[in-house]
């Protein structure tokens, strides 16, 4: 029995089928079949998954145009109330997340910069007072007050620290400190522990070197060897996984890939299977699953997507020598139907593949930890990682990864959830936010011109802030930060 | 990856303040230093508070006694991802001489409410090793009933790849991965715990001894549900690097090419031999024919040999438009490297 026939999503706009002219507007939908039998867990799960959505986009289907628009609105002051509500305070359920506040703060932050909302003055202030309060004497930023310093919530107050801005924000963070931390979670390995006798992964890697390369403090000792760990973290499948022989994994393949860029390492990887397999994680209902098999989840349009913008600009079997075959081919019709913007149905699509253009900000810096001033290079490899133009439009479908975005994760009383019949969280409202904006310019020629209309799934005014892709921080932010630290360290050396 | 689900409290038996306590008297509390304005401020349920600002006393005395194990037990029961309370577990216990077993079965408890917790896997980890290779049944039987209830917990799938290579019990493992796969061959941990013991098991010979018994395993998988990933994925993954033999295993075209006659679910089929095209796989007669046949009136003509590899991307980028992009980009590669 099939499962997840691909053309119930393939809902076309211009196809004038099942206008069924009733009293309302609103159609109520048929209970939905139970799933067939003889099938296994999986098939079942994946079943009611596909129904649920398919229910969504053939509603959003027969809705009239201006409707349409409506519910393909990023629905910014319900977002930006949602947020903000929990900047300041939160519920006793909360509790679980205890150890884990910095991360609530980087969540909602992230969010309202992705959003554009600035933070007033004064919850400025307090934030960074509160993740001053999180800062171990020795070094590094643990969950809370008190807590033991931990590499994830030092990734997630050092990001929160950078989106925040100014140099106020950005002394708060004592970098010699942070520094020892990081030496100190260093393993034999190449790997790093989370903590304080804790666990060795590949996430631990990624919150490791993201913030010495956003702190400028990146260097041969902190580089060992990691690109050996990650490697040997590649599976089979091409995927990457948190520790050898596991699953690959979207949230750790996104790490991975982001470390290894950050070294300077990532050719080491079997980039053609990497790309195969994530790739492959994008299914029928248009948003991105963490496994193969396993259910889509709103947050992988980040970890997946993001993993995907990477890829774009790593021009795997090398730069071209210029005069690509120019392929244009045609506009698969149907592909732009599954978008069903009415608004870009009439659009050239953006398809073709150009010439890649060659010229300085393109060009990478080959160079890695064995270059004689090592973090000069190491910086760069971040800094410059953003200008890398993607070749001919994005790898993954961009517009339908918006599209599960806006109607199956958003919420329109605010926040973002994995997928319908979840509750709304500050972590899916950031992965799914970020994993908007990483589509809306994943198509982008240039690093400098802002995206074209029809990158943007919905109205125009859907357009986020572009995040720098290996860090997962609106880049002005983090160029603002570059420069803080860069300096920082000019003046340590004179 | 970090998750924000918030759990509700559980089971609520009637609380006793500490602060009521025997067994606590003379500690005083220590409040959290939240700052004159916090932010993210969590609305602590009066048990949950106590209970943290008497850990918060006990930490910062860093007092190594039974209290302090007890209380670390409270801790995690209100919230078992404070990471800094196991810490300091960890730690009471060295200290107290603890009996390891007792401690699994704390572990299980936990297990029991929060089984995607990365803190307890983390910790039952570390008790394990302590009890050494006598632990590996009960590890191994531990995370079976984890896996009757989820079968694909990431973190017990861990935990049972470092029990295996750490304490040891290889012997059912493949049995294990053949029964799971019954009751659910989509289910990719399953394959992929398959792969992990054919390479790493050291009673099974290696990757080179299995793979053969594998291809056909794995292709009969493909032919009972082509549309199944994990097979295909398996499939590839017993040959990784070695192009030549997989190139020359005549059963990997075979399966590919009955798949395509049956003219559905053919996707991986495609992308398996787009593979090997880009290997230097020289298709017969037959594997072109049947790709020919797939090809719609939209394609227009087959074309010779080299465009083959041409055909599949057009014919894959209709049936998989999902993908468009990407079969566009594996074309440019295709002619790019004729």
């Amino acid at each position: 029995m099939p499962i997840g026939i691909a053309a119930s999503f393939r809902f076309a706009g211009p196809r004038k089928e099942k206008k069924k002219k009733l009293g309302g507007a609103r159609m109520e939908p048929p209970p939905p079949p139970p799933p067939p039998s003889g099938t296994t867990v999986t098939q079942r799960d994946q079943w009611t998954v596909e129904q649920e959505v398919g229910r969504i986009y053939s509603f959003f289907a027969q809705l009239p145009p201006a409707a349409q628009s409506f519910a393909l609105e990023v629905q910014r002051d319900n977002h930006i109330e949602y947020l903000t509500r929990g900047l300041r305070g939160l519920a006793p359920s909360f509790g679980s997340l205890d150890a884990s506040r910095p991360w609530i703060c980087y969540w909602i932050i992230h969010s309202l910069a992705l959003l554009g909302e600035p933070i007033d003055a004064e919850l400025e202030e307090s934030i960074i007072d509160f993740l001053s309060r999180c800062q171990d004497p020795s070094g590094g930023y643990g969950g809370g007050p008190g807590q033991l310093p931990h590499l994830a919530t030092t990734y997630a107050a050092v990001n929160s620290l950078i989106t925040l801005g100014g140099s106020r924000s950005l002394s708060s963070i004592n970098r010699d400190k942070v520094h020892n931390f990081l030496r100190q979670m260093k393993q034999p390995s190449g790997g790093f522990r989370m903590h304080d006798g804790g666990e060795i992964d590949v996430r631990a890697c990624y919150t490791a070197i993201s913030v010495a390369s956003t702190l400028n403090i990146l260097d041969d000792e902190l580089a060992e060897k990691v690109g050996d760990f990650i490697l040997s973290c590649q599976t089979y499948e091409g995927g990457i996984a948190g520790e050898p022989g596991s699953e690959a994994h979207g949230g750790y393949t996104f790490c991975g890939l982001a470390t290894m860029i950050l070294i300077n390492e990532a050719d080491r990887l079997d980039l053609s299977r990497l790309i195969d397999w994530v790739v492959f994680r994008q299914g029928v209902e248009c948003g991105f699953q963490g496994r193969v098999n396993k259910l889509v989840d709103g947050c992988y349009s980040f970890w997946q997507g993001g993993a995907c913008a990477l890829l774009q600009k790593l021009h795997p079997f090398g730069l071209s020598e210029g005069g690509e075959d120019e392929s244009t081919d045609s506009i698969d019709s149907s592909l732009y139907a599954a978008s069903n913007v009415s608004e870009q149905e009439e659009q050239e699509n953006n398809l073709e593949s150009a010439s890649p253009q060659v010229d300085g900000t393109c060009q990478f810096k080959q160079g890695g930890p064995q270059s004689a001033s090592c973090s000069e290079n190491t910086g760069n490899a971040s800094y410059n990682f953003h200008e890398r133009c993607a070749e001919g439009g994005s790898l993954f479908n961009s517009s339908a990864l918006q599209q599960y975005i806006l109607l199956c994760s958003q919420l329109p009383e605010g926040g973002f959830r994995d997928k319908p019949g979840k509750f709304r969280d500050f972590y899916h409202t950031c992965y799914c936010l970020s994993g908007l904006t990483v589509c809306q310019y994943s198509q982008s020629k240039h690093a400098d011109s802002p995206p074209l209309p029809w990158d943007v799934v919905g109205p125009y005014s859907n357009l986020l802030e572009p995040i720098h892709p290996l860090h997962n921080v609106v880049l002005s932010k983090y160029q603002e930060a570059n420069e803080f630290f860069r300096v920082a360290s000019g003046f340590v050396h004179l | 990856m970090a998750s924000s689900s918030s759990s509700e409290g559980e089971g609520r038996r009637a609380w006793v303040p500490l602060a009521s306590r025997p067994e606590f008297a003379g500690v005083t509390p220590l409040p959290q230093d939240d700052g004159p304005s916090p932010v993210v401020a969590i609305a602590y349920r009066d048990d949950f508070r106590e209970t943290m600002d008497y850990f918060r006393s006990l930490y910062s005395s860093r007092e190594l006694s039974p209290r302090s194990l007890l209380l670390t037990s409270l801790a995690i029961s209100v919230n078992p991802a404070n990471y800094t309370v196991w810490h300091f577990r960890r730690q009471v216990l060295e200290a107290l001489g603890a009996d390891w077993t007792e401690e699994l079965e704390f572990t299980e408890g936990v297990a029991k409410r929060n089984a995607k917790n990365y803190q307890l896997w983390h910790h039952r980890r570390w008790v394990a090793e302590k009890l050494g290779p006598d632990a590996a049944s009960r590890e191994l039987e531990f995370t079976r009933k984890i896996f009757c209830l989820d079968a694909k917990n990431y973190h017990a799938w861990s935990h049972r790849q470092w029990v295996l290579q750490a304490l040891g019990g290889w012997e059912d493992e493949l049995d294990y991965c053949a029964q799971l796969l019954e009751e659910d061959v989509f289910n990719n941990s399953a394959w992929n715990q398959r792969y992990f013991v054919i390479t790493k098991s050291p009673s099974l010979g290696g990757l080179n001894a299995m793979r053969d018994s594998e291809v056909d395993y794995a292709i009969e998988a493909i032919h009972a549900n082509p549309e199944n990933e994990s097979p295909w994925r398996y499939l590839r993954g017993l040959y990784n690097d070695e192009n030549e033999a997989w190139l020359n295993d005549s059963r990997v075209h075979s399966a590919c090419l009955r798949v395509l006659k049956a003219k559905r679910n053919f996707k991986f089929a495609l992308s398996t031999l787009l593979d090997l095209l880009g290997l230097g796989f020289k298709p017969n007669q037959e594997i072109k024919d049947a790709i020919t046949s797939l090809r719609t009136s939209d394609l227009g003509e087959a074309g010779s040999d080299s465009d083959l590899a041409n055909s599949i991307c057009s014919i894959l980028g209709l049936e998989d438009p999902m993908r468009a992009n990407y079969w566009t980009w594996r074309k440019q590669q295709a002619s790019s490297s004729s």
